[in-house]
């Protein structure tokens, strides 16, 4: 065995792979399914050894305002959540958008609404993708299947945030959280000097240094309308760039593809194993994973739809993410959901059921419910 | 080489260290492994189970809906995953407790009496070791060797002086398994 090979979950993945990113500061509040991400920073105690700081804040709201304040000055700050605290960060995360910061917020969806349950679910999708908080602001959103893009993610996520100004995501659920599997973490980066925030961040509110007579100030306040429309096109703009550079997606099978599979995090890896028992009774059915829930892959959908009869989006919850497939394909082709709720997750026999049910054992020419 | 493995009983019994110890094995052995809990508020007296796939290849579900092999070490999980168990699959239970046994005809059937072991042996925390080397006889995935360093990976160091007693224990299930 490698030495650098880990056995681990998915969380504390999440918290190892932190550290070794350089992260200054971590904020956050218990909750399962991710409670595992602060207790392994505790255990860690990387406060001793890279100086990062680990809190643990008093609620959601102040773990994300924590994250606000860290960001302002130019550091490499996160936190973590579970779907319903990571609702009570929205204003938090608007916050940040608007005020051009970046920081890392990690989702490890729990079944909901409300308080919900603590099991496994995918139903934070709209919430993430389509703006959780007010304002027409975009996350950057990155779903992981694998414990190892649970750790890649980070440094992934955080580079991405401080390339554009902009709070990413990582959007995980109970699955990918809690289980354990092979992972092979970054090598330990050091933190970033203060000379080096100020070179590579010369927004930060860092004071007034190397000469700068004025202060630099972290707002998401603008009374005058016309400069706030000036504010919102250069966001827009950012998030153009965004679409047009940072889409990822993992596209199997779909070469020969008589039917497609989307799906993305956890349900994905369920999925293939549907698709790996499909193949064996000769239903050619591929996949198409979205890594970047925004930027959604539109394109790659709509090409590897181009010959398909039939695309079935599978996802932990009552159908979010079918809303961009049937804007990728602008529904020339049919487009079903199938799904669980409340935190029970489908099993590959369910998936190849309602693969079956709404393609495969129904006559071409059967009439559109 | 691909083993589906559920091991499934009590909150408290082991499961869940049982199929960590199992994972940790076959990583020192190079294999691929998941290991998925049933995670919540099951874990003193309630049911708890978890699922462990060894595999040489690249595992893609974590999740099954079916099993290679099962070890079932109380009465409700016996209930629900017997039927579980693929035709031609290992189903290893201890019949402590049990009032209905397992009937199936199209599976091999193990009965391990752990309990009355872990009694025998005065190491009541050792049981979950029994059965799991009652597993490594029925499904030679990982050598008991691999399992010795695995338990080195996934037992905290002050809890090192007990790797012999477990050792024992796991030899002990092994034998239990009659030819």
């Amino acid at each position: 065995m490698k030495d650098n090979v880990k056995l681990m979950k998915g969380n504390e993945a999440i918290a190892m792979a932190a550290i070794r990113y350089g992260c200054d500061g971590y904020f956050g509040y218990p909750i399962t399914p991710q409670s595992e991400v602060l207790e392994t920073l505790e255990a860690q105690m990387p406060w001793e050894t890279t100086g990062m700081v680990v809190l643990q804040a008093e609620s959601e709201v102040a773990s994300i305002n924590m994250v606000y304040g860290g960001a302002a000055t130019g550091k490499a700050v996160m936190t973590s959540s579970s779907s319903p605290g990571v609702s009570l960060m929205q204003e938090g995360i608007s916050y940040l958008a608007a005020s051009e910061l970046p920081a890392l917020i990690v989702n490890v969806m729990r079944g909901g609404p409300g308080l919900g349950t603590i099991h496994p679910s995918q139903s934070d999708y709209f919430q993430a993708t389509k703006g959780g908080g007010h304002g027409d602001y975009r996350l950057i959103v990155l779903a992981p299947s694998t414990v190892q893009e649970m750790a890649d993610f980070v440094s992934l996520g955080f580079d991405l945030s401080f390339k554009y100004r902009t709070p990413s995501m990582i959007l995980a659920d109970g699955v990918v959280g809690q289980m354990m599997e092979k992972v092979v973490l970054p090598e330990q980066r050091p933190r970033r000097t203060e000379e080096e925030i100020r070179r590579q961040c010369p927004w930060a509110a860092t004071g007034k240094d190397n000469g700068r007579t004025k202060r630099n100030v972290v707002t998401s306040l603008e009374l005058d309308s016309a400069v706030m429309e000036k504010n919102n096109e250069r966001f827009q703009r950012t998030y153009k760039e965004i679409e047009k550079n940072e889409v990822r997606y993992e596209a199997k099978y779909t070469e020969d593809a008589e039917y497609l599979i989307v799906a993305f995090g956890s349900i994905a890896r369920i999925c293939m194993k549907a698709i790996e028992d499909a193949r064996k009774e000769g239903v050619k059915v591929g996949i198409i994973r979205p890594i970047t829930l925004w930027p959604f892959p539109y394109d790659a959908i709509r090409e590897a739809a181009a010959n398909v009869k039939g695309i079935l989006c599978v996802e932990i919850n009552a159908g979010q993410m079918i809303e961009d497939v049937r804007l990728a394909v602008s529904d020339s082709v049919p487009v079903r959901h199938f799904g669980r709720m409340g935190g029970i997750v489908p099993n590959p026999n369910e998936i190849l059921d309602a693969l079956r049910r709404d393609f495969i054992d129904k006559p071409a020419n059967a009439k559109e419910d | 080489m691909k083993d589906e493995i559920i091991i499934a009983g009590f909150g408290g019994q082991g499961v869940l260290s049982m199929g960590k110890i199992l994972a940790y094995a076959a990583l020192e052995n190079d294999l691929e492994v998941t290991w998925m809990p049933s995670y919540g508020p099951e874990q003193r007296g309630g049911t708890a189970n978890v699922t462990v796939i060894i595999s040489d290849d690249t595992i893609s579900s974590p999740i099954l809906d079916t099993y290679d092999t099962a070890v079932i070490l109380n009465q409700q999980s016996l209930d629900k995953f017997e039927e579980k168990v693929k035709p031609g699959g290992v189903l290893i239970y201890d019949p402590y407790g049990i009032h209905h046994v397992p009937t199936r005809t199209d599976i091999t059937i193990v009965p391990v009496d752990a309990m009355e072991a872990t009694i025998e042996m005065g190491q009541a925390k050792s049981y979950n070791m029994i059965l799991l080397g009652a597993l490594l006889k029925m499904r030679p995935d990982v050598p008991v060797e691999a399992v010795v360093r695995g338990l080195k990976k996934a037992l905290p160091e002050r809890h090192h002086h007990l790797i012999p007693v477990n050792e024992a224990a796991i030899r002990k299930g092994m034998e239990l398994v009659k030819e």
